[in-house]
C-alpha cells in the first residue's frame, strides 16, 4: 500500500508521539528548568554578590540556625545556618552528575559488550554472556559497599590524595561512577545483544554484508542506529536508578563526603532531624521533594520514550 | 542437566567472590583490633593477631579460611568474638527472611489490585491518580519513607511501635517501608500487562462472544497480565532479602543486613567475607529458581 | 519452648517459599501456556473459534487454583505473624545501652556499654559505689595494706557462690587473674594488671611460669597480692572488669567459648537470661549473689541501640525507661532537652583535646603549638557546638579527680598567640604551610573542627583543612603519626590523675603525638611510686604544667558532661557520678506499670 504523506523517519515519528505524551512533556520542561537553575544559580550568586550572595553560598556558615523557610531563605536553613535552597541546587549538581556519568559508563560498556556479543555470536557470544550472568549473581549493592569503604579509604591514604584534598573528594565521586556504572550495564548489554541478534539476520544487513562491508561498518551504519530507540529509552530509565543508588549510598555515609553534598546526604541530614520533639520539616521536604520529583520526571520521560518508540516490555 | 551445570558453575564463582572480598577488606586501612586505646604493651596486639592468624601472609589465611569453609564453618566474628558467623546467620537470617517475605506479600497484595484497578479504569481519573501513586512509590527511597511512616503512625498517632522486632505490630511499618517500592513496580507491571492483555486478540474474541466486562477483566485478562509479575517476583524476592539493611537499621531489626554494613566499617573481616558469600549464594539460588520458573512459564524458553 | 519458637522462625520462610512456588509453578502457569498456544491457532484461522474452545479458556478450575494460592499466602502471613510473636514477659526496667557489646567476657571487653552489662553479671574484689563511683568492698569483705604499700591482703566473704551453685574461693581469683594476663587470651586491657608483680613479664611472654605472678591464695578466703611498686589506685582497679572473677570450672572446660554456656555462671547481682545480637540482653536477679537482698529489680532488659533518634523515640513512647549513653542524645535537641526534668547532666572524667604531631614541621616547635592553642576560643565551642553544659578547660585532668587540683594551661589570648607565631617565624601566618586536621567523621567532631578552622584562620591567618575519616582509619592515622593535628578525647579508666597524665610519657602506646620529654617521664615515674598524697599531687601538677602550658603537644578544649535521661518519678536507684558508672543492682521502678 502506498502512502502519499511525506514519510517520516522512525525518529521523527517517535518525536511526534512523544510530544503528545503530556506527563513526559511536563517532565522534560521540569528537568530543563532544574538544569538551568543548577547552571545559573551559582553565577547569579557571584553576579549579585553582596550580602545576598554571601548568605546563599552553599557552604557559608551563619548564625541563623534552623531558620524556617522565608522570603530570604526560600527553603530555610540547616544546622550551620546554610541556605537549604542553595544546597539543594548544589546537591543536584553532584547527584545528577553522578547519575549522568554513571549512565554513560553503563551505556558505553553495555552497548559495546552487547553489540560485540550479538554480532560475533557463537563462542564469543556465549563467553561474554556468561560473564554477564556471573556479574548478575553478584550481590551488587553489597559489593559496592565493600568496594567503596575499603578501596576508597585505601586510596585516600595514598600520598597523592592526602596532598590534595580536591583529589580526595573527586576520588570518592569517581569510585561512585565506576561502581554504579559497573552494576548498571548488565541489563543494557542483554537488551542490546538481543536486538543485534535479530537485526543481524535482517535482509538489509545481509545485503550490506554481501556487498563486502566489514563488521565495523555494519555495526556503526546499520545496527547501532537501529537500536538507538531501545538504548535511549533504557538510558532514561537507568538514570533515575543510579541517582537512587547514589542517594542510598550517601545515606549510608558511603557516597560523597562533606563538604560536598548530594541529595542523599541532604536527605540523610534531614532524616536525622525527625524526632518526636520537633521536626525541621523543610530539611526533609525540600531535598526529598526535589529528588522525588526529578526521579519521577526521569521515569515519565523514560515511559514516554518507550511508548514513542513502541518498545515491547521484555 | 542445565541446572546441574549452573550449580557446578556456582562453585568457582563463589571462590572468586570470597577471594575478592577477602582481599578487599584486608587491603583497607585500619584493622579489626585498632581501637581507641592502645594496649599497654605491643606484645598484646601481636598475640591478638596471632590468635586469629592475622599475622600470616594473606594467601595462607585464605587457604585456612577455605579449609574451614569446606567444613561449613564461616569462622568467628572478629568484633563479636563470642559469635561465629554461623550463629550470626542462624540468628539473623530468619528475621531478614521474615521481613523480606512479609514485604513480598505486601508488594503483591497492594501492587496487584492497584495495577488491576488502574487498568480497569484506563484513562479516567482513578487511573491517573493510581498510576501516579505507583510512580511515586517507585521514586521515594526507603530511607525517606521509613522515618515519615514512623513519624506519622508511631510518634504522632501512637498506633504502632517506633522500632524493635517483637510482635506482629512491630512488623507493619518495616514491611510497608520495605515493600512500597516493589508494590509500585508490581502495580506498574500489572497495569501494563492488563492493558496489553485487554488488546490481545483472544480477549477481543471473548468480548465478541458477549462476556461481561467484569468477567472479562477478572477471568481472562488478569490471568495473562499476572505473568510478567510472576516472572518479576524472583528478582524482587532476591532484592527484598538482600536489600533490607537500611530498613533493618532504621527499625532496629535484628536481621543480618546490619552486620554487613557495620562489618565493613569495623573491619570485621570474617563477617564481611561470610555474609558476601551468603548473599551471593542466595542470589545464585534465586536466579536459578527464576530461570526455572521461566521455562515453566513460557515453553518457548529453553536453557541448554 | 525456645526450640519451638526457633523452629517456627525457620518454618515460616520455608512455608512461604512453598506457597509461592505452588502458586506460580503449578496453578497459574499451565493456564498461561494453554492460552499461548491457542492464540496461534486463532491467528491461523480466525473463523474457527468454537464456543467450546473459549469455554475451556475460562476453565473455572484455574480461577479456583489462583484463589487457593492466594488463600495459602494469607494463611502464611497469619502464621508468620503468630510465629514471630515472642512471649517474653515485660522487663521491670528497660535500658537503652548504646553500642552492641562485643562480648560479655569481662576480661576481653573494652567498651563502656559492654562493661555496664558485665558489671551486673560479674564482680571483682571491689565494686563501685553507685552514688560516688568510689571502690567499696565487693567479693572481698576487707583488705589490709602492708606499710611499704606493696602487699595487699584481701579477705573474701564466706558466702560467695556462683549462680550455678559452685562455691567461690581465693584460688578462683588467682586463676582469673592468671587468665587475664595470659598471652593466649590477648586481653587488650591486660595492662590493668601490670601493677601486679611480674604481671607485665608474664603477659609479654618474658616469664613463662604463672606462679611467679604476685597473686597467691593463702587459704580459701584469703588472697595475697604483691605489687611491683606502691600503686595508689590499685583498689580502684580491683573494681575494673579485667580484674573480675570468671568461673574457673567453665573456663577450664570450654576455653574461650565458656561465655556461650547457658546457664552462664555469674557471680554478680544478675544472671544472663538471653543475649541476642542487635536485639537485647535480658538479665534476671541472681538469688545466690552475696548481696541479693539489695537487688531491686527482677528483670532488666538492655537494648543495643546506636541511633540517638531511635533511642529518644523509644523513650518518649514509653518503651524504654533509661537512656544512658552520651552518644544517644540528639545534639540538635539539646537546647530543648536540657531544660527537661528527666534529663540529667553531670561532671564526668573525660576530656576532649587537640593533638599535634610533634614529629612533623612546623608542629615540632613548642611556640607554634602554644600559639595555636592560645588562638582557640573554647567558650564559643562549648556554647555553640556541644551545648550540654560542658566546661571549657585548658587543663587535661578534669576537675573532681580524687586527690588532685587541676592546673591551668594556655588560655585564649589572640594577641599573645599572634606574637608567639611571629616569634616562631610566621608573622601573620605568612609562610605557614597548609595543614590537615584529622577528625572522626561524626557530627560533633566535624562541627568542632569547622569552628577551630575558622578561629585559626581569623586569629593567626593560617589555613587548615578538615579531613573527616572513618573511625578505624582515623585511629590508625593517629597511631602511625600520619597526621598534622587531630581531635581526640580521653575517658578516665579510674578516678586518678594517672589515667590522664600517664599516657603522654615517651613510650606509652596512647601518646600518639611523637612528643618525647624526659623531664615529664621522670615526674610521672616519681608520682607513680610516691605514696604521700600531697607530694604525689605536686609531682602530677608539675608534669601537667609542662604538658598543657610549656610544651603543649596537646591542647585541651573542654571537659565532657555525662548525660542520661530517665523519669525520676518512675525510676530510682541511679545516680550521677564522675565515672558515668551506674551499677544495675540498685535500679528499680517506683510504680510498676501493670
Amino acid at each position: 500500500m502506498s502512502d502519499l504523506r511525506p514519510t517520516l523517519s522512525p525518529g521523527q515519528q517517535a518525536w511526534r508521539r512523544f510530544r503528545k505524551n503530556r506527563p513526559a512533556v511536563v517532565s522534560s520542561v521540569y528537568l530543563a528548568v532544574l538544569t538551568l537553575g543548577i547552571l545559573i544559580w551559582p553565577l547569579l550568586l557571584i553576579l549579585v554578590g553582596g550580602t545576598f550572595g554571601q548568605d546563599h553560598a552553599p557552604d557559608q556558615l551563619s548564625d541563623a540556625q534552623f531558620a524556617p523557610p522565608s522570603l530570604h531563605h526560600w527553603f530555610g536553613t540547616d544546622l550551620h545556618g546554610r541556605d537549604v535552597f542553595s544546597r539543594v541546587l548544589y546537591g543536584a549538581q553532584i547527584s545528577l552528575f553522578v547519575g549522568l556519568v554513571g549512565t554513560l559508563v553503563s551505556l558505553v560498556i553495555g552497548v559495546l559488550w552487547g553489540a560485540i556479543a550479538g554480532y560475533a555470536g557463537g563462542r564469543v557470544d556465549s563467553v561474554l554472556m556468561r560473564v554477564v550472568d556471573i556479574l548478575y549473581s553478584l550481590p551488587t549493592i553489597i559489593f559496592i559497599i565493600v568496594l567503596i569503604t575499603t578501596l576508597g579509604e585505601l586510596l585516600k591514604q595514598s600520598h597523592f590524595v592526602t596532598n590534595s584534598p580536591f583529589m580526595g573528594a573527586a576520588l570518592r565521586v569517581m569510585l561512585l561512577f565506576v561502581g554504579l556504572g559497573a552494576i548498571s550495564w548488565l541489563t543494557m548489554a542483554r537488551i542490546v545483544r538481543g536486538q543485534v541478534l535479530s537485526l543481524r539476520t535482517r535482509a538489509f544487513v545481509e545485503a550490506s554484508r554481501t556487498l563486502g562491508a566489514g563488521p565495523v561498518w555494519i555495526l556503526s551504519k546499520h545496527i547501532i542506529p537501529n537500536i538507538f530507540g531501545v538504548v535511549i529509552t533504557y538510558l532514561a530509565l537507568t538514570m533515575p536508578a543510579i541517582v537512587l543508588y547514589e542517594s542510598f549510598l550517601s545515606y549510608l555515609g558511603l557516597g560523597v563526603q562533606p563538604p560536598m553534598a548530594s541529595w542523599g546526604t541532604l536527605i540523610a541530614e534531614g532524616v536525622g532531624q525527625i524526632n518526636p520533639i520537633r521536626i525541621y520539616w523543610w530539611l526533609i521536604i525540600f531535598p526529598g521533594g526535589v529528588m522525588v520529583a526529578t526521579l519521577m520526571a526521569l521515569n515519565f520521560i523514560g515511559d514516554g520514550l518507550r511508548d514513542a518508540w513502541d518498545i515491547k516490555a521484555r | 542437566m542445565y541446572y546441574l551445570r549452573r550449580l557446578l558453575f556456582a562453585i568457582p564463582l563463589l571462590l572468586v567472590i570470597s577471594a575478592l572480598a577477602f582481599a578487599l577488606v584486608r587491603l583497607a586501612p585500619g584493622g579489626p583490633f585498632d581501637n581507641e586505646r592502645v594496649p599497654a604493651s605491643p606484645e598484646i596486639q601481636r598475640h591478638l593477631l596471632a590468635k586469629y592468624h592475622l599475622d600470616e601472609p594473606m594467601w595462607k589465611q585464605y587457604l585456612r579460611y577455605l579449609g574451614d569453609l569446606a567444613h561449613g564453618d564461616f569462622g568467628v566474628s572478629l568484633k563479636y568474638r563470642d559469635h561465629s558467623i554461623n550463629d550470626i546467620i542462624a540468628e539473623g537470617l530468619p528475621v531478614s527472611m521474615t521481613l523480606g517475605g512479609l514485604a513480598f506479600c505486601f508488594a503483591l497484595g497492594v501492587g496487584l489490585p492497584l495495577g488491576f484497578f488502574t487498568a480497569a479504569n484506563r484513562g479516567r481519573w482513578p487511573d491517573r491518580v493510581g498510576s501516579w501513586l505507583a510512580m511515586l512509590a517507585v521514586c521515594v527511597p526507603g530511607f525517606v519513607i521509613a522515618p515519615v511512616l514512623i513519624m506519622v503512625f508511631a510518634v504522632k498517632w501512637h498506633w504502632l511501635p517506633v522500632a524493635l522486632w517483637e510482635s506482629p505490630l512491630h512488623m507493619i511499618l518495616p514491611t510497608m517501608a520495605l515493600g512500597l517500592y516493589f508494590a509500585g513496580q508490581v502495580a506498574r507491571l500489572m497495569r501494563e500487562g492488563m492493558l496489553s492483555a485487554m488488546q490481545s486478540e483472544f480477549v477481543t474474541a471473548a468480548r465478541s462472544k458477549g462476556l461481561g466486562e467484569n468477567e472479562l477483566l477478572f477471568k481472562h485478562a488478569f490471568r495473562i497480565a499476572v505473568l510478567p509479575v510472576v516472572s518479576y517476583a524472583g528478582p524482587m524476592l532476591a532484592d527484598l532479602l538482600t536489600g533490607s539493611f537500611i530498613i533493618e537499621n532504621i527499625f532496629q531489626i535484628p536481621g543480618i543486613g546490619v552486620f554487613l554494613v557495620n562489618g565493613s566499617l569495623n573491619r570485621d573481616y570474617t563477617v564481611v567475607v561470610g555474609l558476601s558469600l551468603l548473599y551471593a549464594m542466595l542470589l545464585i539460588g534465586l536466579n536459578l529458581v527464576v530461570d526455572f520458573a521461566y521455562t515453566l512459564l513460557d515453553p518457548r524458553v529453553k536453557y541448554e | 519452648m525456645f526450640f519451638l519458637k526457633r523452629a517456627w522462625r525457620f518454618y515460616l520462610p520455608a512455608r512461604f517459599f512453598f506457597a509461592v512456588g505452588q502458586l506460580a509453578a503449578r496453578k497459574v502457569l499451565p493456564g498461561g501456556r494453554r492460552q499461548g498456544t491457542r492464540l496461534v491457532s486463532w491467528k491461523v484461522n480466525p473463523a474457527g473459534i468454537q464456543p467450546g474452545n473459549v469455554l475451556r479458556v475460562t476453565d473455572p478450575r484455574a480461577g479456583d487454583c489462583l484463589r487457593r494460592g492466594l488463600a495459602i499466602l494469607m494463611l502464611v502471613i497469619c502464621f508468620g505473624l503468630t510465629g514471630c510473636l515472642r512471649q517474653d514477659p515485660p522487663a521491670d526496667v528497660t535500658i537503652i545501652n548504646g553500642a552492641e557489646p562485643q562480648t560479655l567476657d569481662p576480661q576481653i571487653i573494652t567498651g563502656q556499654a559492654d562493661m555496664r552489662i558485665v558489671s551486673g553479671l560479674f564482680e571483682g574484689l571491689m565494686r563501685l559505689d553507685p552514688k560516688t563511683a568510689r571502690a567499696v568492698p565487693g567479693m572481698a569483705e576487707r583488705y589490709e595494706l602492708s606499710p611499704d604499700g606493696k602487699v595487699y591482703t584481701f579477705h573474701l566473704r564466706t558466702n560467695l557462690v556462683w549462680s550455678t551453685g559452685e562455691p567461690i574461693t581465693a584460688e578462683d581469683f588467682v586463676f582469673s587473674w592468671h587468665r587475664a594476663l595470659s598471652p593466649d587470651l590477648a586481653s587488650e586491657y591486660a595492662g590493668q594488671l601490670y601493677y601486679i608483680k611480674n604481671g607485665e613479664a608474664y603477659n609479654t611472654g618474658k616469664l613463662k611460669d604463672p606462679d611467679q605472678i604476685g597473686v597467691q591464695a593463702v587459704d580459701d578466703h584469703t588472697l595475697r597480692v604483691e605489687l611491683e611498686h606502691p600503686t595508689a589506685f590499685f583498689i580502684d582497679l580491683c573494681a575494673f572488669s579485667t580484674l573480675y572473677l570468671v568461673p574457673r570450672q567453665a573456663v577450664e572446660k570450654y576455653g574461650d567459648s565458656w561465655i556461650r554456656l547457658r546457664p552462664l555462671p555469674s557471680c554478680g547481682a544478675f544472671e544472663l537470661v538471653a543475649w541476642r545480637l542487635n536485639d537485647k540482653a535480658r538479665l534476671r536477679k541472681n538469688p545466690r549473689y552475696w548481696d541479693a537482698a539489695n537487688t531491686r529489680s527482677e528483670i532488666i532488659d538492655l537494648l543495643p541501640i546506636a541511633s540517638a533518634t531511635t533511642a529518644l523515640n523509644l523513650y518518649e513512647q514509653g518503651r524504654a525507661d533509661i537512656v544512658w549513653d552520651k552518644n544517644l542524645v540528639p545534639s540538635e535537641l539539646l537546647d530543648v532537652l536540657i531544660h527537661r526534668p528527666d534529663f540529667h547532666t553531670f561532671d564526668y572524667l573525660g576530656t576532649m583535646f587537640l593533638r599535634f604531631n610533634a614529629s612533623r614541621k612546623p608542629f615540632d616547635d613548642p611556640r607554634v603549638r602554644r600559639a595555636l592553642g592560645m588562638a582557640i576560643d573554647r567558650q564559643r565551642i562549648v556554647a555553640k557546638i556541644t551545648k550540654s553544659g560542658e566546661t571549657a578547660t585548658s587543663g587535661l585532668v578534669p576537675p573532681g579527680v580524687a586527690n588532685y587540683d587541676p592546673v591551668k594551661g594556655l588560655e585564649y589570648n589572640p594577641d599573645a598567640a599572634r606574637k608567639l607565631l611571629a616569634e616562631a617565624g610566621y608573622p601573620g601566618g605568612k609562610g605557614f604551610p597548609r595543614f590537615i586536621d584529622l577528625v572522626y567523621g561524626s557530627k560533633l567532631y566535624v562541627d568542632t573542627g569547622v569552628e577551630i578552622q575558622q578561629m585559626w584562620h581569623d586569629t593567626l591567618g593560617i589555613d587548615m583543612e578538615l579531613h573527616p575519616l572513618e573511625w578505624k582509619v582515623y585511629l590508625g592515622a593517629q597511631a602511625h603519626l600520619e597526621y598534622d593535628v587531630a581531635q581526640a578525647s580521653w575517658i578516665g579508666d579510674y578516678n586518678d590523675a594517672m589515667t590522664f597524665l600517664g599516657m603522654f610519657t615517651s613510650e606509652d602506646g596512647n601518646n600518639h603525638t611523637g612528643w618525647k620529654f624526659p623531664a615529664y617521664d621522670r615526674l610521672i615515674d616519681q608520682a607513680g611510686e610516691q605514696t604521700d598524697v600531697r607530694q604525689r599531687e605536686q609531682l602530677f601538677q608539675q608534669a601537667e604544667t609542662i604538658l598543657v602550658r610549656d610544651e603543649a603537644p596537646i591542647v585541651p578544649i573542654y571537659v565532657y558532661k555525662g548525660v542520661n535521661y530517665f523519669r525520676t518519678n518512675e525510676i530510682q536507684g541511679i545516680w550521677q557520678n564522675l565515672l558515668d558508672d551506674h551499677p544495675l543492682q540498685p535500679i528499680y521502678r517506683v510504680r510498676p506499670t501493670h
